[in-house]
């Protein structure tokens, strides 16, 4: 239509040689790298990989002393099977069982209560909240996220053991691990929702589906590999809290299974408790101990990385 | 099926921000429309109110009347949902589910809608996709994740999605952009045949794409800078491609300015 698409005839152009090696080497249209920039190149690179080596070393050897240490306890069936129960401190006997519950069970059960509620939290920031209350949430979940594990047991003992007068127990310690845990699955939650696409929830309302009916079935299945592999770490990262079981629950050597009341072990607190024990055996259950939850988070580390493959959306 | 649309004095808002002036137009039944113009001039915003789905940015907000066989659709008991399940709309970049295989995107509306019976579903995607051309293509595949098709197959997956949930008019915003030519081409035979179902109005950077595809066309300016887009002028294709009655337009399509 407009005149412009019409062009004229163009003439065919000529092939030129290639120019052979003489002629490039002799023809230098570019500017070559300074001396000053190649060496500046050189020494930040290598700067770069000497600090991460620094970072990495003592990660290295912690690692190495644990395993080194404590290789030797986690061996025998009984580590993982047995509690302490009867066990005398000097005889390196009975196992962890109980306390590998201990921790297991109060990290499911902050798990159990953040989860739904961070999500929840998240959802709103991200496709709810606008304004002045929206502003308040996301402040608070920032001032969350800072406090120290020991505030938050603390904050946990005067509440529910000084005021509400219940007792100590693992409960409690959930308690001040969901204080811990919701704000990391808030951010981690709405840092994953942001990243689904505005267009998908167009695309979504423009085929007649309601708002609520579009975040449940296109935003959150969009965004619930990253969701998923961040609760799992959530999990991971508050299983090695100490703070929490040294305020809100005793030590047992054997395992309770009620969680609403009497003492409970956790890997965290045998721990510390058999840091105390000279003898031989305590020290070398001390890094077998060490050893376990190094091996417990490892392994939920894991699940996570799964979990996020199997949900994640495929390319065909 | 198709339904007419009439818009009355619309004026669309951004918060304080006049964006669109008084746009008054009717769309025929069964008839494409193409709205042209340079970009920020408000085209694809108008676009948006005719399904409300400009209620989804914040702050933007409309003043006037859009009536769909002449019932308003901006009437204060109508929801926007239900105005979007009659009233359709393609966008520029293809965006089908990434968590959907091919055959669950084209029946994302009516599953999400509600719809459970598995052999309705399964005859309506064939419909659909045979309604958007690209049942040849995906039928041995349907299983298969739908962002796993190239750019132009996506695009009509998201055309099949749309006409899926049986609307009346079908609201398509540069739905040819993102695509090269061929793919172009195979979207605007598909507009062709599908004109015969619904109500179109396609907005587009391309003015050969509107000559080719329309039936009337809308020029759309802005007044200057910092003023609102405004619609200078609407006539059949041939005559503002032709013989347009504002220099405006004569300026834009034969290339002088934009």
């Amino acid at each position: 239509m407009s005149p412009r698409t019409n062009l004229p005839g163009r003439k065919e152009p000529a092939l030129r040689p290639f120019p052979t090696e003489e002629d490039l080497k002799a023809k230098r249209a570019f500017r070559p790298i300074s001396r000053g920039r190649q060496f500046t190149d050189k020494f930040v690179g290598g700067l770069v990989t000497a600090a991460f080596l620094v970072a990495l070393a003592p990660l290295l050897w912690v690692l190495w002393t644990v395993v080194s240490k404590g290789f030797p306890a986690i061996l025998s069936s009984d580590w993982w099977l047995r509690s302490l129960q009867g066990v005398l401190p000097e005889e390196f006997a009975g196992g962890v069982y109980h306390a590998l519950y201990g921790t297991i069970v109060q990290a499911l059960m902050a798990a159990v209560i953040s989860v739904p509620l961070g999500l929840l939290v998240a959802i709103y920031l991200v496709e709810y909240g606008r304004g002045p209350l929206a502003r308040l949430v996301t402040q608070m979940v920032d001032i969350m996220s800072g406090i120290p594990s020991i505030v938050a047991a603390l904050f946990v003992f005067s509440l529910w053991v000084s005021t509400l007068g219940q007792h100590q127990s693992a409960f409690a310690v959930s308690l001040a691990l969901v204080l811990l845990m919701l704000p990391v699955v808030v951010r981690n939650t709405e840092e994953m929702l942001r990243l689904v696409p505005d267009e998908l929830r167009e695309a979504s309302y423009a085929l007649g589906v309601p708002k609520w009916v579009t975040i449940l079935r296109i935003v959150l299945p969009s965004a619930m590999s990253g969701i998923i592999s961040g609760i799992i770490l959530a999990v991971a990262r508050v299983m090695g809290e100490t703070a929490p079981v040294l305020v809100l629950v005793g030590y047992s050597r054997s395992i309770n299974f009620n969680i609403f009341d009497g003492n409970m072990a956790s890997l965290p607190l045998l721990l510390y408790t058999e840091l105390t024990n000279p003898e031989a055996a305590g020290q070398l259950r001390v890094w077998g101990a060490a050893l376990t939850l190094i091996i417990l988070i490892a392994v939920l580390n894991i699940i996570a990385t799964v979990a996020s493959r199997l949900v994640a959306p495929k390319k065909s | 099926m198709a339904k007419r649309l009439d818009i009355k004095d619309l004026n669309v808002y951004y918060g304080d921000f006049h964006a669109v002036d008084s746009v008054t137009m009717s769309v025929e039944p069964r008839s494409v429309t193409a709205l042209i113009g340079p970009s920020g001039c408000g085209k694809s915003t108008v676009l948006r109110t005719l399904n409300r789905m400009h209620e989804v940015i914040p702050g933007a907000s409309v003043k006037g009347h859009v009536l769909l066989d002449g019932a308003d659709i901006y009437a204060p008991d109508v929801s926007p949902v239900s105005v979007r399940r009659t009233i359709g709309m393609v966008f520029q970049r293809p965006n089908p589910f990434p968590t959907m295989s091919i055959r669950d995107n084209v029946v994302a509306g009516l599953r999400l809608q509600g719809e459970k019976n598995k052999a309705k579903l399964h005859e309506i995607a064939e419909q659909s996709l045979r309604g958007a051309n690209l049942w040849n293509e995906v039928k041995d595949r349907l299983d298969k994740p739908g962002g796993g098709l190239s750019g132009g197959q996506q695009q009509r997956l998201c055309i099949a999605r749309s006409i899926a949930v049986e609307p009346d008019v079908l609201l398509m915003d540069e739905p040819c952009s993102a695509l090269d030519p061929i793919s172009t081409l195979a979207i605007e035979d598909l507009i062709t045949e599908l004109k015969e179902k619904y109500t179109i109005v396609i907005v587009t950077h391309n003015m050969q794409q509107a000559a080719r595809v329309s039936d009337q066309t809308a020029f759309f300016n802005l007044a200057g800078v910092g003023k609102p887009g405004r619609m200078v002028e609407i006539a059949t294709t041939d005559k503002i491609f032709s013989n347009p009655t504002e220099k405006a337009t004569e300026d834009y399509i034969s290339g002088r300015f934009g």
